[in-house]
């Protein structure tokens, strides 16, 4: 029984990870329609500034971070005015195959980079650290740290959403891009912002997944794909819905692999798949949009 | 030196693909004048608010405001410039709720008269429902939140584009009352209206465009009813 | 002369011609190609089955799907199922995958239909992630390591490796004519003009009684079967797959979205001309391995944005060619 709590805790825990990478996906998505196919690359991209970062400055990981969101961020600002906002348009198809070279470029770059040697972030004591609750039960201090940032950025994103002019501007923009300008909002600044937000989201997520786990240049898409059905297990216009899509997410992948070492992908993607059979609009999409 | 009218329209030409819209338009206003611009549906009155508005880009000098070439700025900065849109069919953001998109409007910081106290003064019902969706508000509601929220960016001219559009005809009474107050207080305005009975009683000068046009003009007490039909229909 | 809509254009007869003379110079390759001619030209034939088909999904019918890896490793190991553990001889074993893939075709768009537009991109590489994984735990087809086709299979086909290249040969170039062929055909019937219709502005081919979602779901069923039986002959030819080489989005998705891309997207001719740039590209820079591929990524996204037609759309733009009488045209009157 206790194994089981065990199994569980420990996917709810990752599930806080999965939430961050699909809160970032979820945002550009909000904003100008982009699903941006190069999310995980970018995830794995940051996760190997971190490595630089801490191999360099002989920084913590966790202190990484300082660095690590500010250059990402900054990286998805250039990123969206030089290259994505030009694709931006009526049709779906320039953006989704942009980001899909740019997915292919990050990957083949980070190879020529950093080979495909498998790497991994030591955290310095902080990842064998852990919490014992009861006999049998007792969680790492890391992915409650992860789990914890992860609902402080979820929690952030909805206040910045509904409580600030930032997030005024996101949700005009996104509403009617064109009247929006009648605001004065420059609508490739905004855009620019929202995907530099979306990618200082993508370094956090990508300093916990190397810490947590090994990662090669070659790990993205999965990542991707971990988000994207946290998107859609939660419910396509719901912030917390991204928490929640990621939980069940990380539970589902937990218990099937305890079950089977190899049923723990397939297990979240057959969830994924029976929740877009059963209730496609996700768990907390309601009838807004 | 005489100061330059605070709109003018020089020979705008303005084109969506290969469709020309609009040949060769001239318009001037002064200083807290109302224009009023008529003209069957499709005569390309709207084409021209979102002209001078930058929705289209146009030749830099084929729009001076306050003497300086706006034509082709985008419409992020023309606002900056003192110049607001009230967009047909009032096209209110629906995930705002009525404060937020006034306050948007209002999001360039430009000085003036106008602001958030000032709009709920002006339209008492709004500030009732401040916290209310937009999309939830009768359309009466909806065009005081559209003017509202053009006016927050405090406009040296504000164009109106058939605001009576789908409402009950005592509440185009207010709202036109609503904007006698507006103009009277130093606002320069134009106003494209298919009402012509509404649009000839607030504007000083009128424009009856005609198949992208400028089929006639001159000052509203001048013109004749069989005038503007002349114009109207091409006849 | 009498006014009315016709396909043909001087260029396009002409066209017409050329590829007919075209074929006839291929199908005698193994007398003139060499061993790795003929090996290359098999790869040319299938990528361009591959991105004909991609190109009907996605520049058709609109459907961005980067899970046609699913459909490519499906018709693999139906192959290696059927001929290895069932004894069926290899060579009806394609069509067989064909049939197979086009039936599971069904529910998976059942499902993935549900996501629209971009998201439906994602939905479908989840899919193809479900098929590698499923796959990977059929230990009878070994598991995540793979299976060879064995060895008694291999020599029952053609007793001389020579003997066998040269079959794979025909059978390669026989289903791309038979499959570009359908294509032709599809593009030219009633069927056809919804596909353009729908191409062009979806919005309008449904408010004009173009049933969409059923010509989408015809086109996706079509493409399956066609993509799974390349796949069944590029591991026929192969002789060996594995969940990572039959399931692989490098291999069988972006190469072949950047061959249509390239080329033209929307377009039956695009993907000739971006299979051509591909291979030259291929020969001579895939020597640099990741860089080549950086390379091809940043070709794939200057055209997207430069020229949104692809190179075909660029050239016949300016021209007003086509190589194929495809296109309708209004004749004057």
């Amino acid at each position: 029984m206790t194994a089981w709590l065990n199994t569980i805790a420990q996917g709810v825990l990752v599930g806080g990870l999965y939430a961050m990478f699909a809160a970032g996906l979820s945002l550009i998505f909000g904003v100008m329609k982009l699903v941006n196919i190069a999310h995980g690359d970018l995830i794995v991209l940051a996760a190997y500034v971190a490595l630089m970062v801490t191999d360099a400055l002989g920084l913590n990981p966790i202190l990484s971070l300082i660095v690590v969101v500010p250059v990402m961020a900054t990286v998805g600002y250039l990123l969206q005015r030089g290259l994505l906002n030009r694709a931006l348009g009526e049709d779906i198809l320039p953006p989704l195959l942009v980001t899909f070279g740019l997915s292919v470029i990050l990957q083949n770059g980070l190879l020529q980079l950093f080979s495909a040697d498998s790497r991994r972030l030591q955290a310095g004591g902080l990842d064998v650290a852990s919490v014992k609750l009861a006999e049998g039960l007792s969680l790492g201090v890391l992915p409650l740290l992860q789990f914890a940032l992860a609902v402080l950025v979820i929690a952030g994103l909805h206040w910045l959403f509904y409580h600030t002019r930032l997030g005024r501007a996101f949700r005009a923009v996104s509403d009617d891009p064109r009247v929006a300008q009648l605001m004065g909002l420059d609508n490739r600044h905004v855009f620019g912002l929202a995907m530099a937000l979306s990618l200082a989201i993508v370094a956090v997520a990508g300093v916990f997944l190397a810490v947590r786990t090994n990662f090669d240049p070659a790990t993205g898409p999965a990542r991707l794909i971990f988000g994207f059905e946290a998107v859609i297990i939660g419910g396509l216009s719901s912030l917390w819905g991204t928490l929640v899509g990621g939980i069940l997410l990380g539970v589902v992948q937990a218990i099937g692999a305890e079950i089977d070492p190899g049923w723990q992908v397939l297990a979240g993607h057959v969830a994924f798949l029976a929740v877009l059979a059963i209730r496609p609009q996700g768990l907390l999409g309601g009838a807004r949009r | 030196m005489p100061e330059p009218p605070l709109l003018g329209v020089a020979a705008l030409d303005a084109h969506y693909g290969d469709f020309q819209a609009l040949f060769g338009v001239s318009l001037t206003l002064s200083r807290g004048e109302v224009a009023a611009v008529i003209g069957a549906n499709g005569a390309g009155k709207s084409t021209l608010l979102n002209a001078i508005a930058g929705l289209i880009r146009s030749r830099h000098d084929a729009i001076l405001f306050e003497g300086e070439p706006i034509g082709d700025l985008p419409a992020n900065r023309i606002v900056g410039r003192g110049i607001a849109l009230v967009p047909e069919g009032r096209r209110l953001f629906p995930s705002l709720n009525v404060e937020e998109n006034l306050l948007i409007g209002g999001q360039i910081g430009r000085p003036g008269r106008w602001n958030l106290g000032r709009i709920y003064e002006l339209f008492p019902v709004l500030a009732e429902r401040r916290r209310q969706a937009s999309t939830s508000l009768s359309g009466g509601q909806q065009q005081m939140v559209a003017i509202g929220r053009a006016l927050m960016s405090n406009p040296a001219l504000l164009l109106c584009d058939e605001i009576s559009l789908g409402l009950a005809p005592i509440i185009v009474r207010d709202i036109y009352a609503t904007l006698r107050q507006i103009v009277g207080a130093g606002t320069a305005a134009v106003v494209v209206e298919q009402d012509i009975g509404q649009a000839l009683a607030i504007a000083d000068r009128v424009y009856c465009l005609q198949e992208g046009r400028v089929a006639l003009e001159g000052r509203a007490g001048e013109v004749t009813r069989a005038d503007i039909s002349a114009a109207y229909f091409g006849v | 002369m009498s006014g009315g809509v016709t396909r043909a254009t001087r260029a396009s007869n002409i066209g017409l011609v050329l590829a007919l003379a075209c074929l006839v110079a291929l199908a005698f390759a193994p007398f003139w190609a060499g061993r790795d001619g003929m090996r290359l030209l098999i790869d040319a034939y299938l990528y361009l089955v591959l991105a004909s088909l991609w190109n009907l999904l996605a520049g058709y019918a609109g459907l961005v799907s980067v899970g046609q890896q699913a459909f490519v490793g499906l018709g693999g190991y139906v192959l290696f199922g059927l001929a290895a553990l069932a004894g069926v001889p290899p060579l009806l074993c394609i069509p067989i995958a064909g049939i197979a893939a086009a039936i599971i075709a069904i529910p998976v768009a059942a499902i993935t239909f549900r996501l629209r537009g971009a998201y439906f991109a994602i939905g479908s590489w989840v899919m193809a992630e479900v098929f590698r994984l499923v796959a990977s735990q059929i230990s009878a087809l070994g598991g995540g390591s793979g299976i060879s086709l064995p060895a008694g299979i291999v020599t029952a086909m053609a007793a001389s490796r020579h003997g066998r290249e040269i079959l794979v040969y025909w059978v390669a170039l026989g289903l791309m004519v038979a499959i570009l062929g359908g294509i032709v055909a599809l593009l030219r019937s009633r069927h056809g003009l919804a596909l353009t219709a729908l191409r062009d502005n979806e919005m309008a081919a449904r408010s004009n009684g173009i049933d969409v979602r059923r010509t989408k779901l015809v086109v996706f069923i079509l493409v399956a079967a066609g993509t799974a039986m390349a796949g069944a002959l590029i591991f026929l030819q192969r002789l060996r797959i594995s969940p990572d080489a039959g399931f692989s989005v490098n291999d069988w998705t972006a190469f072949v979205i950047f061959i249509t891309v390239i080329g033209g997207i929307g377009r039956f001719e695009g993907p000739f001309v971006g299979v051509v740039v591909f291979f030259v590209l291929r020969e001579t820079l895939a020597d640099l391995g990741s860089l080549y591929l950086m390379i091809l990524g940043a070709i794939a996204i200057l055209v997207m944005l430069k020229a949104p037609r692809g190179l075909f759309g660029f050239i016949a733009e300016r021209t007003d060619t086509q190589l194929l009488p495809l296109q309708r045209r209004v004749r004057g009157v």
